[in-house]
């Protein structure tokens, strides 16, 4: 990318504000998408995307998809691909990687699909340190079924099966994946992000960025969930969605770097540029 | 020739690596465990791996992982883990994967689920079912070119005698016809060129929106019918003029082999039809074999499976009978007394004379 160039805003601008240069992803293939307005995993997506183009991984990563909304994605994503079954994709990964040791491997899933389906996978992976980086898009809901509880539901939380919001002493308690896999001996890379405001989606980025760098080091297993916005699935308005995100979601499940290089840190910190 | 004194598991996970098999994940299980310990010895010397999975469902899905990267890739258990990993066995044949699956099983109860399956949707496996060890090392290599043929899992429907019994072998690799290569193979070389790759088991094609799975279905269908035409693999010996003919398949056939050719140098007039595949079933085969004759027994290690695809092959031309039987060990291992030659002898003697099978 050339430099940004610095406009001064002390006078209007001699010229009409146009496109300089394409920010699309040169990995996303396709305009548009069918998901929801105000979904959140289509930004987790492209900036997925723009980590592997940052470090010019493009020939030489391989996901594996998950089952979600998402997975609706991975056919305008630019990159090998294997679909999983439901709650799968490490052990999938496990595979890829162990027969295409030089390749970014990472799985793109949901809280769904991760948490509640397919929990043993992703802690047996971490704790194998198998060399691969599993990315989670947390929205709290099963999305793609209409807005049901999953693993990592919180408390108080509106689902379709937790009418009256989720109950402690009925439905049970969320599961914090980020806090959970950290402790891990096999875990190198552990970091929560959100994609809720610019500042947000930067940093988002930049953990899948160090995520994917401690894969390619060596260092062991990588995690970065994401929060993503489900307004569909809160049944709240669009616009409200990124506030729910960060205010309700986020409030429990907290952002930031928990684990950087096999050291896991005290309180989640903001990842280093 | 060199003959080998070798375990059934060793021998299996020699002919494997033999036959190019890279990536092998398993989970211990009575009797395919030592199968297990065999591929961990055996692979990282030929720059392959095995992992020692955390359940049957991370295997088969680890095998999926490696198999979708072009590598010769197999899994296994008994038939109890095999049910762990029915979904996935599904959804791989849909996915068009190769796939090597080993039934190391506690006797021949999992006719059904080697045939029919326990997954979703309209799937098929090759199923090829040894009678001894040097059979059983030349259809393990024939396995993994098939699977790589037909992009589409094969099971070896082996058992406790098959894994534990020491044979003498010798194992040489098999010529097969020269296979296509593996353009789908995911290795990330194309991503960004508006080429990459997708494996693939809903009908989903990069750069599309549309989703075709009605399509994929059918063309699956397609493949399957194609495999039933091609791959039938059966043994049958004096059925000619036989006024019984036994089917009988795996541990249970060697013996029935054995025990039928005895009976015809008595003079008795006994053949016997062995299917190797048990999918596809050698329908032909049987039907042939059931011309003229009296009776079709059925010899198998359960309370009747493969008795059904007798009867669709017979289809009526000679009655068919139930001359096995559920027969097992205190430990369920599949070690029962219908596989001595002398219970298996007075059974074919049954149905030969008319009699009641003894319970």
């Amino acid at each position: 990318m050339s430099e940004p160039r610095v406009l001064s805003t002390d006078a209007a601008p001699d010229e009409a504000a146009r496109v300089i240069e394409p920010a699309r992803p040169k990995l996303l293939r396709g305009e548009d998408h069918d998901l929801c307005p105000g979904c959140g995993e289509p930004l987790a997506v492209r900036v997925l995307l723009e980590a592997i183009e940052a470090l010019a991984c493009e020939q030489r990563s391989i996901a594996v998809m998950g089952i979600g909304c998402y997975t609706a994605l991975s056919t305008l994503i630019d990159v090998d691909s294997v679909q999983a079954l439901h709650g799968r994709a490490p052990s999938l990964a496990t595979g890829v990687k162990r027969m295409r040791p030089d390749s970014l491997v990472f799985t793109l899933q949901g809280d769904g699909d991760m948490a509640s389906e397919g929990l043993q996978e992703v802690i047996h992976t971490a704790a194998r340190g198998e060399s691969v980086t599993c990315v989670m898009l947390n929205n709290g809901v099963f999305g793609e079924t209409g807005g049901h509880m999953t693993a990592t539901t919180v408390l108080g939380q509106r689902t379709k099966n937790t009418l009256e919001g989720r109950d402690a002493s009925y439905h049970g308690h969320p599961i914090g994946m980020a806090e959970m896999l950290a402790p891990l001996g096999g875990s190198a890379y552990v970091a929560r992000a959100a994609v809720y405001d610019a500042r947000s989606v930067t940093a988002a980025r930049r953990m899948l960025q160090r995520a994917f760098e401690s894969q390619l080091a060596g260092e062991g297993f990588s995690f970065v969930e994401i929060l993503t916005m489900c307004p569909t699935g809160w049944f709240i308005p669009t616009a409200e969605g990124p506030g729910y995100l960060d205010e309700v979601l986020g409030s429990v499940h907290g952002v930031g770097e928990l684990k950087v290089r096999g050291e896991l840190h005290e309180h989640p910190t903001e990842p280093e540029n | 020739m060199t003959r080998s004194l070798l375990m059934g598991s060793e021998a299996l996970a020699e002919a494997s690596v033999l036959a190019g098999c890279r990536f092998f994940a398993g989970y211990p299980m009575t009797p395919f465990t030592e199968l297990l310990e065999n591929f961990a010895v055996k692979l990282p010397g030929a720059g392959g791996v095995c992992i020692n999975a955390e359940s049957e469902i991370e295997a088969v899905g680890m095998a999926w992982g490696a198999s979708s990267t072009g590598a010769r890739a197999a899994t296994g258990s008994t038939g109890q883990g095999l049910a762990l990993m029915q979904e996935a066995l599904s959804e791989i044949t849909r996915a068009e994967l190769p796939l090597v699956v080993f039934n190391m099983a506690r006797g021949q109860g999992d006719y059904y689920q080697a045939t029919r399956g326990g997954g979703h949707g309209d799937y098929r496996h090759v199923v090829l079912a040894p009678a001894d060890l040097p059979e059983a090392t030349d259809l393990i290599q024939l396995a993994f070119d098939l699977a790589d043929r037909w992009r589409n899992p094969v099971l070896l429907y082996g058992d406790y005698l098959l894994a534990h019994t020491h044979e003498a072998v010798d194992i040489q690799p098999l010529d097969f016809e020269p296979l296509p290569g593996k353009d789908w193979a995911l290795d990330g070389s194309l991503g960004g060129s508006g080429r990459s790759r997708s494996v693939n088991p809903l009908g989903m094609e990069k750069g599309s929106k549309r989703i075709d799975p009605e399509g994929l279905w059918k063309r699956l269908q397609a493949k399957h019918e194609e495999i039933e035409r091609r791959e039938v693999r059966s043994q049958s010996e004096f059925t000619e003029d036989a006024d019984v003919v036994v089917v009988a398949f795996g541990s249970v056939a060697r013996t029935v082999r054995h025990v039928v050719a005895k009976l015809r140098e008595e003079g008795r007039r006994v053949g016997y039809v062995r299917p190797i595949t048990l999918w596809p079933f050698p329908l032909a085969a049987v039907a042939e074999a059931a011309q003229g004759a009296r009776q079709v027994a059925v010899l198998e290690q359960n309370a009747g499976q493969m008795i059904d695809d007798v009867r669709i092959a017979v289809a009526g031309s000679a009655p068919v009978r139930a001359i096995g039987g559920i027969s097992t060990d205190p430990s369920s291992f599949g070690i029962g007394s219908l596989l001595e030659p002398a219970n298996v002898r007075e059974r074919i003697l049954c149905a030969l004379e008319d009699r009641e099978i003894p319970r």
